[in-house]
């Protein structure tokens, strides 16, 4: 009988031997994630510390790393943190859901700020603000609303909307364009063709014309989706004809389409202006000057307005006396512009500034 | 015990034990290297998804889309098909849904108007669908490549009209419909306030009931299965193959077409041009995991979601490329643990260390193992 019995033992442990396997699998890899879990005690910062003003920030789809919108939200948030002291959290989504989401995370988490970045925010931010009547909120480039009769449909109290009055700075670099370009045409190439970009078209062609009313100004769009704003072959092939045509210096508002543009420049050794930052680094020596939007700026002064307690709903609009935008002249470019074309365009930007020259928003 | 039993519940319960706990063990490792507390990460992900309804709506609603989009992918796949114009199908869908909304007058009786919005969507999804399912039958074009190539048709095209006939100035979309609003849940229970979730998660389980009994309670899904395990010998049974190859990628566009009411008739009210995010393209790694089968999807669905929903809730804590690390580690770890995705790794390896190329090149292909 004995042997029966062993037989049946030995075929027993064979039969479970390859679970055994798993289970000691298992046993040794839960030992391991308990093991690490108590080495990382009292590791990272993954708590919030409500003892200061603090500011939660949702990026664009797309996020940081874009070199204009979203890293100028995030500069300027992080020298907010750097000089007023107050704590940042980011969140960058991922589906469309997710933005909403983002900011509802960050609102129920009783931020002191609660920010979106980019026109697409519209309306989870206008929502939300009516839902927390006690958070504040604020939208970089919000659109607002108006009603049949064109009037502005009043934010909630707590919702501010900064907008940027990119024309003025246009209307600086299409002055500047004009006067350096040695030509009676200058070009502009706009991305996608909507309201938002008109305005940079319409501030550039009133500058163009201010300093030489018998300038053309050539101007031409890539596309009308939001594809038109990420296409450089299509910039490069605007570019290269404007510049063939006789154009010397094109101005572009078309996001990363722009590269295309300021490859046509480098291809045939003319100028191009860059948008939104300093773009002097994306073709060094072909880049005459950059019209800077200081979304940096903005979202610095709005966590300063939290901080010290003016914060108030409402448009904010920074233009060139704000500081909300500008032109670049450094170092880098000073060789491209003469001294006496700078101060003719620090004088205009003065006249601007004093509301003397009124710049045009549409076409 | 029997050794087949055996082998089943080993295969169902360990593996994937394994899988996860490997999955933890290395986000473990991950979350040190960013200087992270493990153990706080895990909560926070956690918390954000399950920890409060506000978290699990969302959940519930990410897993919607993506079950629907899931089971596309799986129906397909069951013929032998690889539908990967998900994406297409989807936002595709959703754009019908929309239109239906807008053609229907305010005050339509709420009922009738959801399940034309559904129709519409499940239509336009089908249209899709049947293109590369047409081109297949007649010309042999492989599906791979056509439905692929049809996701930058049909986003450019839907593109394309909201840019220039329906979109609100300064946005990405369309006005809100008038009719055929799907309720949220939080009409129903308020402590989901806020949340995207809605009651297409019925449509989600109805669905996949639906495909359940069509796959293995059906001649349909019996003629379904067998031309996706060898084509050949289902032609010779009697099956016509291209009939079955056409309707199934017909309904699978149909089921990621429909996929479209969640964010439209459920969520926003109104189509949203790049809605779909990539939700079509995921649905084939949960198609993969939830191993085909529609209620295995709708699991892989929850997991995904969660994953996806505690990343966003961690995300204001800790770097994002963290977070998208963590994703990826554990799908991975989880995708290698499903017996189809190792049976394919096995296969791909002997192929390479058993023989040399030459005759491996010669010898006939594997059907696709997954469609079992």
């Amino acid at each position: 009988m004995w042997h029966s019995r062993l037989v049946i033992v030995v075929r027993t442990t064979l039969y479970l031997l390859p679970v055994r396997k798993l289970i000691i699998a298992i046993v040794v890899l839960l030992a391991a994630h308990i093991a690490l879990m108590i080495a990382g005690r009292g590791r990272g910062d993954a708590t919030l510390d409500h003892s200061g003003t603090t500011i939660g920030i949702v990026f664009d789809v797309g996020g940081r790393g874009d070199k204009s919108f979203n890293d100028g939200a995030y500069a300027g948030a992080d020298s907010a943190r750097r000089m007023l002291g107050v704590t940042v959290r980011y969140i960058e989504p991922g589906d469309g859901s997710d933005r909403e989401s983002g900011l509802r995370l960050l609102a129920a988490e009783k931020m002191n700020l609660v920010m979106g970045v980019g026109f697409i925010f519209t309306d989870d931010l206008t929502s939300l603000a009516r839902e927390y009547p006690n958070i504040n909120f604020a939208g970089i480039d919000l659109s607002l609303a108006y009603d049949s009769t064109g009037k502005l449909i009043p934010l909630p109290p707590n919702l501010a909307a900064l907008k940027f009055r990119e024309e003025e700075g246009s209307f600086l670099v299409g002055s500047l364009a004009a006067l350096v370009g040695h030509s009676r045409k200058v070009g502009f190439i706009g991305g996608m063709d909507i309201p938002l970009i008109h305005k940079f078209e319409a501030g550039y062609t009133a500058g163009v014309k201010y300093v030489c009313p018998d300038c053309t100004v050539i101007s031409q769009y890539a596309g009308v989706t939001p594809d038109a704003f990420k296409n450089p072959s299509r910039g490069k092939e605007l570019a290269l004809s404007q510049y063939q045509s006789g154009v010397n210096i094109i101005f572009h508002a078309s996001g990363a389409t722009g590269q295309g543009v300021f490859e046509a420049a480098r291809q045939m050794h003319k100028l191009a202006i860059g948008v939104d930052a300093d773009q002097y680094q994306e073709a060094p020596g072909y880049i005459l000057t950059s019209m800077v939007k200081g979304v940096n700026a903005a979202t610095f002064d709005v966590i300063r307005r939290v901080k010290d307690g003016s914060f108030h709903g409402g448009v904010y609009s920074f233009g060139l006396k704000e500081g909300g935008v500008g032109y670049v002249y450094n170092e880098h470019n000073k060789a491209l512009i003469p001294d006496s074309v700078h101060a003719r365009i620090e004088a205009i930007k003065a006249l601007i500034i004093a509301g003397k020259i009124t710049v045009p928003t549409t076409r | 015990m029997k050794p087949e039993r055996r082998e089943k519940i080993e295969e169902a319960l360990f593996a994937p034990l394994v899988a996860i706990l490997i999955a933890f063990v290395a986000g473990d490792i991950l979350m040190l290297s960013f200087n992270q507390s493990p153990f706080v990460v895990w909560r926070l992900l956690l918390e954000g998804s399950w920890g409060n309804a506000y978290g699990f709506g969302q959940v519930l609603y990410k897993a919607t889309t993506l079950s629907f989009t899931g089971m596309a992918v799986a129906f397909a796949y069951r013929a032998g098909l690889f539908n990967i114009g998900g994406e297409g199908q989807l936002a595709a869908g959703g754009l019908a849904a929309a239109l239906v909304g807008f053609a229907l007058p305010v005050g339509f009786p709420a009922i009738l108007a959801i399940l034309l919005g559904c129709l519409g969507a499940a239509a336009a999804g089908g249209v899709v669908g049947a293109v590369p399912g047409y081109l297949r039958v007649r010309f042999g074009a492989h599906e791979v490549i056509t439905t692929i190539m049809l996701n930058f048709v049909v986003l450019a095209l839907l593109n394309w009209f909201i840019a220039t006939k329906l979109r609100v100035p300064e946005t990405l979309h369309t006005p809100e419909i008038h009719a055929g609003a799907i309720p949220r849940l939080s009409a129903i229970l308020p402590a989901f306030h806020g949340s995207a979730a809605n009651l297409s998660v019925i449509a989600v389980i109805i669905t996949a009931v639906a495909m359940w009994y069509y796959m293995f309670r059906t001649r349909g899904g019996y003629e379904l299965r067998a031309v996706g395990l060898q084509p050949d010998a289902a032609e010779y049974g009697g099956i016509s193959v291209r009939r079955v190859l056409f309707s199934a990628m017909t309904i699978s566009g149909v089921i990621a077409g429909l996929g479209g009411i969640n964010f439209v008739l459920g969520y926003k009210y109104y189509y949203e041009d790049g809605f779909a995010g990539g939700t079509g393209f995921l649905g084939i790694a949960v198609a993969l995991v939830g191993r085909n089968n529609p209620f295995g999807i709708l699991i892989a669905a929850l997991f995904f979601a969660t994953l996806s929903q505690g990343g966003l809730a961690l995300n204001a804590f800790v770097p994002k490329q963290m977070v998208d690390v963590l994703q990826g580690v554990v799908i991975i770890a989880i995708a290698a643990s499903v017996p189809e995705v190792q049976r394919i790794l096995l296969g791909a390896r002997k192929r390479l260390v058993d023989k040399p190329l030459s005759e491996s090149a010669a010898a006939p292909t594997q059907p696709p193992a997954a469609a079992v």
